[in-house]
């Protein structure tokens, strides 16, 4: 009887509503949490997995052997390699390409790598124009990687105590 | 200006008659439509001040020009009309929901003089254009020839029915209390002070008046007829463009009108609360509605919606009942002249 009327009372004063509208007034004086997003930035962790990049090594010599691990990990089948013997016996690439349109940025190829040659690196802000742009060669892909090379050294440095 | 003068007076009295109001029109629409269009900008800041978000602020300073760019956007879209839906209401829908929203705004007095149809039948004409309003939402879905479309005008229809009737009673209790139907004498009795006004001894009443009209405007919580979770967007799923775009101007006019209607039968529209101290000026009738307008905006922030038989009986089992009982309560205080609101 009791909880009854103790019930119609909280309903009828509009308690609860009362409450909840207490609670969504205080939140609208709090900090905002938006990130303005070309002007602001979140923190990017180092292991990120954006757009790919193929590393060179400290004399210019460029890391990939073409073990062809990567593209057997592959999950999309999106890296497709070719390779031949240089002249000094080494073995390397003729062709690297990714196609970013089947990549699913699982890092799977970075993993695979036994000389921390094809990696991810922290960009995330790239479009493509016209068709068949999506295709990274191994020419855009070495670039992409002597260009950023500090930033991807620093980010391989920071994760190595984990790995 | 003489030569203006001399066309004025060689015009017909009717085409004068018809100048004239027409003016009267446009001054009191295109306010409104530009409260209509800041209204939806305040409404999405708020709501996302209240989920700790700063809400749209790109488009101009602050982003006080988004408005116009969502109008413009909304404007060059195309109209697309389903091909199995029926041409003729899917284009008329939105306007039967439109012209009655409008229209309402005839009888409300800004001002003991500011108003633009004194008539004495004022509150029975809001309530018959408020509720021509619901036809507009049935016809869309209907027109539409979609299932979503259908299922969200069946479920506007029967909200909009049970609800009309709580909000009905309600305002016979201001009759009751206030002697008249015309809104312009249903403030001025409620003149001296804040203790006059009407909300004090409707209290109740109030309260049925201001949930149902937030579930006859169709917003959150009651916005089922919409409910984008369940039947995506409801009687307007098939609209897009300037069809769209109507709509929501009814629905923020409606609601508009809704909190202006409460500040002039509950709180004394434009009389100020301590005459005393501050003059009645429509100031205060603007302050009072933009109160219940911020309201409506905090109960969608906050509120989740309600089960559609939740509603129903919210309605009929709760509203009503609550009406009916306060109604007895006050034709027994007005026949003993209970001093001071019904004497």
């Amino acid at each position: 009887m009791l909880a009854k009327l103790n019930y119609y009372l909280k309903s009828f004063l509009f308690l609860e509503l009362l409450k909840g509208m207490n609670v969504t007034g205080r939140y609208f004086f709090r900090r905002k949490i938006t990130v303005q997003y070309p002007e602001e930035k979140t923190p990017i962790s180092p292991r990120f997995r954006g757009l790919h990049a193929l590393r060179r090594y400290a004399n210019g010599e460029e890391r990939c052997i073409a073990c062809k691990l990567c593209e057997a990990v592959c999950p999309a089948l999106a890296i497709t390699i070719e390779s031949e013997q240089r002249e000094d016996g080494t073995r390397r690439t003729t062709r690297y390409d990714i196609d970013l349109f089947k990549c699913i940025y699982c890092g799977f190829c970075e993993e695979a790598c036994p000389v921390d040659s094809i990696v991810e690196t922290n960009i995330f802000e790239y479009h493509f124009e016209n068709r068949g742009e999506n295709i990274m060669t191994k020419k855009q892909l070495l670039e992409i990687g002597d260009k950023y090379e500090s930033q991807l050294a620093a980010d391989r440095a920071a994760d190595a105590p984990y790995r | 200006m003489d030569f203006l003068v001399s066309i004025w007076e060689w015009l017909h009295e009717y085409v004068q008659y018809t100048i004239y109001n027409g003016v009267k029109v446009v001054i009191i629409l295109v306010p409104l439509f530009v409260v209509v269009a800041y209204y939806t900008l305040a409404e999405r800041k708020v709501i996302g001040y209240m989920q700790i978000r700063k809400g749209p602020n790109r488009v101009g300073p602050k982003g006080l020009l988004q408005p116009f760019a969502d109008m413009f956007k909304l404007m060059f879209k195309e109209i697309i009309i389903p091909t199995n839906s029926n041409r003729y209401l899917f284009i008329i829908a939105p306007i039967i929901t439109f012209a009655p929203a409008m229209a309402a705004w005839a009888v409300i007095p800004f001002n003991d003089t500011l108003v633009f149809a004194d008539i004495n039948a004022g509150l029975l004409y809001i309530l018959a254009m408020t509720s021509i309003g619901v036809y507009g939402v049935i016809i869309a879905g209907w027109a539409s020839n979609s299932k979503y479309a259908l299922l969200g005008a069946m479920r506007s229809a029967a909200q909009i029915v049970a609800y009309e009737i709580a909000m009905g009673f309600a305002l016979v209790g201001v009759l009751m209390v206030g002697g008249s139907l015309n809104l312009g004498e249903l403030v001025a009795k409620q003149a001296g002070g804040i203790g006059h006004w009407f909300f004090i001894p409707l209290l109740p009443l109030f309260f049925v008046y201001l949930i149902s009209g937030v579930a006859e405007t169709n917003r959150a919580p009651f916005d089922v007829a919409e409910g984008e979770s369940e039947i995506v967007a409801g009687f307007h799923v098939e609209y897009s463009g300037m069809t769209f775009a109507v709509f929501f101007l009814a629905e923020y006019a409606n609601m508009i009108l809704i909190g202006m209607l409460c500040s002039l039968l509950f709180f004394g529209g434009w009389l100020s609360p301590v005459p005393e101290l501050a003059g009645d000026s429509i100031g205060w009738l603007f302050g009072k509605t933009a109160v219940f307008m911020l309201l409506f905006l905090w109960f969608r922030a906050t509120f989740p919606r309600y089960r559609y038989d939740q509603i129903m009986r919210l309605g009929w089992k709760v509203l009503l009942p609550v009406t009916i009982f306060w109604l007895t309560v006050e034709g027994v205080a007005v026949y003993f002249k209970v001093p001071p609101w019904f004497s």
